[in-house]
């Protein structure tokens, strides 16, 4: 399949400039996911790529091959890209095959091609007779899914098509769903506003914030190393403490810890997920105030107020050894932390 | 400084709307000349208005037979809502949530009225009993013709009322009475006034029945002023009123539904009630119910088939019912065709480009709604001698007028059957390939096909059975199954009426099982693409 390229794209509607400068890069048979909160420009970005909407300016390139910009817009029907929209939106007439086989060639349309793509998407051959209302809402994205890939598209673009499907669900037709794209060496663009979906599906997440690509990495590197402080928020569990950085160590309010890059002497912000927060005997650290405990089994979420007064952060710990709400603990952080300057 | 685990969680929003287009012109076109035509009955009304000027105008209001008229008019109306809305709030009440046997069927039987018009509801009485006339025979018939307009709102909203309320009010130590009082019925709002709001409009253009019921209002006294004078300036005038009187209620009802809302909080399929148990009371309510469908559906049937065999004994015209028949068919035929095509564009900008032009020419089209058959009729006369004269008299004038009354219906089905196929299907259709044109074939048509013969279905059910319009607009040699029978029946030839009237009944069946169908495939296509 083919490498996607966005170079310098802008879109806007009225006063409202939803796509800025847009610089991204999905490399060949792979998956970014674009992730943001809603109104943040993602859903004109992936409809600009689709062909949906034409850019204002900048460039779109499928391999070579531009599709808008330069004076020229190829329309969606022609720039093959598998698309796949928020809950599916199979053709409600039509059976699960007549779906899966409908940009396909008339002479292919009931072909071995059909079974070929629901085995991709992990359905029984049987389904074929189906039609949506017969599916489930995962069933119905896996045939969107199977739709969007059968007439092997260069790019496959994905619409928040987990969001209205329930928890336990959403998690494995996402897999399912990335199963499937490796399958078919697809380049795909994930749209999403769910941190869990796009760090655990994505090759390369794309943190968009009004308009613009704030970081674009792949997911380890953005929970890890973010950009910013509302980055880092917003990928996941953070606690951010005042610290003096002196001679690369960060001096906190919970001890001494290693920064990760290269910082300069000073104050600077240090952050610290719900992870690194260790929970040990007595003695073995700073003394903490347990406030509340969350518990999932497998782990749970402890709220902790440093003693004597603040301040407040999180803790993760393993679910066979959790401490009981008013004790007091004694906590570490396990480097090295973040550091914004 | 405080830190938490909660990720910066933000509530999945609504998908947001998609960025707006601009209509393409040749649409925006096509929807402005559907909206001038919606307009004229209208726009005649006001021109009318103005030429004639204040004092002239007075002059012709303030008589008393005017007077008289009104308050013909006025204490009908509001006699026949309450008596209509009691008997359809009970009936549906009693269908939709108690455990009375065969509900099905009882819910079938309570709908059926509708199929008979009124004109011929109030033949079957008053060839039957002599008494049946003026307000009290008026207030009966019509009762029992428009009582469904307001049971079947109210079953479609009982049914979706989520009962957790009524069971919260039962839990908080409330009677069934007081939580029916307190929370079912306010609930049922909007489904009374929407149904309130059908019997009145419908009421005020009623003609044939209220004609034959000897009780005067104003659709009456315009058509008597039309056909014994011809003379514009009493007619018109008349018909500026009842229109006046029409916008009244529809603006009343807006103000008394007010900017409340009534929908569910939670999203997710409503429970089904829990059926109350009738008990020691369920034959007695079975009585009532089948008093009621007796004299809704039991009599007019009796009388017309009563009536049948009176008159086959002495003759049967074939020839004349069947020519009446066919006269009939074509003209629902292609005037369904016409008002489907009429509202296609309006539907079409409504649905797929919505913005302030898309909404007027969609709101134009709603306003024949409010307008009696007799004032469109008024207007077109008036308007094809005035001004396109060669049209007067002709089949095509006919056409049109039904072509404007039966608009609304004809774009809330269009419109309907439109959103069945969003946009995102398109869209869809495209990324694969495949082109507007194979689109509009492959994946549009079939998805508004069943709505779009809906629409189709609902004019011509509406057409085969129209009288006022007919009689006052068709040439002179084209005689409808409605023209005929009311002729007949004026000359109180009750049995030479009757073959008529049950032709009548019998070609609207197909349309209306159609309708049903159509009913339960719109439900199944909207789950998949809601």
């Amino acid at each position: 399949m083919t490498r996607l390229e966005i170079d310098a794209v802008n879109k806007s509607f009225g006063d409202v400039h939803a796509v800025d400068s847009v610089d991204l890069v999905v490399p060949e048979e792979s998956m970014t996911a674009v992730l943001g909160p809603s109104g943040c420009g993602k859903t004109t970005l992936l409809r600009l790529v689709a062909g949906f909407l034409v850019p204002d300016s900048g460039t779109i390139r499928f391999g070579e091959t531009i599709v808008a910009g330069a004076g020229r817009v190829v329309p969606p029907q022609r720039r093959k890209v598998g698309y796949v929209p928020q809950e599916g939106a199979l053709f409600p007439h039509l059976d699960v095959a007549a779906n899966i086989g409908f940009g396909l060639p008339r002479a292919r349309r009931r072909s071995a091609r059909i079974g070929q793509m629901l085995d991709l998407v992990e359905l029984p051959a049987h389904y074929a007779e189906r039609f949506p209302h017969e599916l489930s809402g995962g069933q119905q994205q896996r045939v969107a899914l199977a739709r969007a890939l059968a007439p092997e598209p260069q790019v496959v673009l994905l619409d928040e098509p987990f969001s209205s499907l329930d928890a336990s669900l959403r998690i494995a037709t996402g897999h399912a769903v990335v199963r499937a794209l490796r399958a078919a060496r697809a380049t795909a663009v994930l749209v999403t506003h769910d941190q869990d979906e796009a760090l655990s599906l994505a090759d390369q997440v794309a943190v968009m914030r009004r308009g613009r690509v704030v970081q674009a990495a792949p997911p380890r590197d953005v929970y890890r190393s973010p950009v910013d402080i509302e980055v880092a928020r917003f990928v996941g569990g953070a606690a951010v403490l005042p610290a003096t950085i002196r001679a690369g160590r960060a001096v906190t309010a919970l001890g001494e810890v290693a920064v990760a890059s290269a910082v300069k002497d000073g104050a600077a912000e240090v952050l610290i997920r719900p992870e690194q927060v260790l929970l040990g005997a007595e003695g073995s650290g700073v003394k903490a105030h347990v406030d509340a405990v969350g518990y999932y089994g497998h782990d749970a979420s402890v709220t902790l107020t440093l003693l004597p007064d603040g301040p407040t952060l999180a803790a993760r710990v393993n679910g066979l050894d959790v401490p009981a709400t008013g004790a007091t603990v004694a906590i570490t952080v396990a480097g090295p932390v973040v550091a914004f300057q | 400084m405080s830190t938490t685990l909660d990720r910066a969680m933000e509530v999945p929003a609504a998908p947001t709307p998609p960025p707006r287009q601009r209509s393409p012109r040749a649409l925006l076109a096509a929807g402005v000349v559907v909206a001038a035509l919606a307009l004229v009955p209208l726009g005649f009304v006001l021109t009318y208005t103005v030429i004639i000027g204040p004092s002239e105008a007075w002059s012709l209001i303030a008589r008393p037979r005017v007077r008289t008229l009104l308050g013909n008019t006025v204490s009908l109306v509001v006699a026949c809502t309450i008596t209509s809305s009691i008997l359809g709030v009970a009936s549906a009440w009693v269908v939709e949530r108690t455990d009375l046997p065969a509900r099905r069927l009882w819910h079938g039987l309570l709908v059926a009225p509708l199929a008979i018009p009124a004109f011929v509801n109030s033949y079957s009485w008053s060839s039957l009993f002599t008494g049946v006339h003026g307000f009290t025979g008026a207030l009966l018939v019509i009762t029992l013709s428009y009582y469904p307009l307001v049971y079947l709102p109210v079953v479609a909203m009982l049914r979706g009322l989520d009962p957790a309320l009524e069971e919260t009010s039962l839990s908080l130590g409330h009677s069934r009475t007081t939580s029916f009082f307190r929370v079912v019925l306010p609930q049922l709002r909007p489904a009374l006034l929407g149904g309130g709001l059908l019997v009145s409009l419908h009421l005020l253009a009623e003609f044939g029945a209220l004609q034959m019921l000897q009780f005067p209002t104003f659709t009456t006294a315009i058509y008597d002023q039309y056909s014994s004078t011809f003379n514009g300036a009493a007619a018109n005038m008349l018909a500026v009123v009842l229109v006046l009187a029409c916008l009244v209620i529809l603006v009343g009802e807006l103000r008394l539904r007010g900017h409340r809302r009534y929908s569910r909080v939670a999203h997710g399929a409503a429970r089904p009630a829990e059926p109350i148990a009738l008990g020691r009371t369920a034959a007695p309510v079975a009585l009532l119910l089948a008093g009621l469908v007796g004299l809704a559906l039991g009599l007019p049937t009796y009388s017309l088939i009563h009536w049948l065999r009176v008159g086959s004994s002495t003759e049967f015209p074939l020839g004349d019912l069947a020519a009446a028949a066919g006269t009939s068919l074509g003209l629902g035929a292609a005037a369904a065709a016409l008002t489907v095509l009429i509202a296609m564009p309006a539907a079409w900008l409504a649905v797929r480009y919505p913005g302030l032009a898309s909404n007027l020419v969609e709101r134009s089209t709603y306003i024949a709604n409010a307008l009696p058959g007799i004032v469109v009729a008024l207007a077109l006369v008036t308007v094809s001698i005035r001004v396109v004269q060669p049209i007067y008299q002709t089949l095509a004038l006919l056409l049109l007028a039904y072509a404007i009354m039966f608009l609304p219906r004809a774009v809330v089905s269009v419109r309907a059957a439109l959103e069945q196929a969003p946009i995102v299907l398109d869209q869809v259709s495209h990324s694969l390939g495949v082109g507007p044109i194979s689109t509009a074939r492959r994946v549009t048509l079939p998805l508004i096909a069943p709505g779009i013969g809906a629409g189709a279905a609902l004019v011509f059910l509406a057409v085969s059975t129209e009288l006022t319009a007919t009689l006052m607009l068709a040439p002179i040699d084209t005689t409808t199954l409605a023209t005929r029978f009311w002729s007949e029946s004026s000359s109180v030839a009750y049995g030479a009426a009757a073959p008529y009237a049950i032709l009548m009944v019998l070609i609207s069946i197909p349309a209306a099982v159609l309708l049903g169908r159509h009913a339960t495939l719109s439900n199944l296509t909207s789950d998949v693409t809601r």
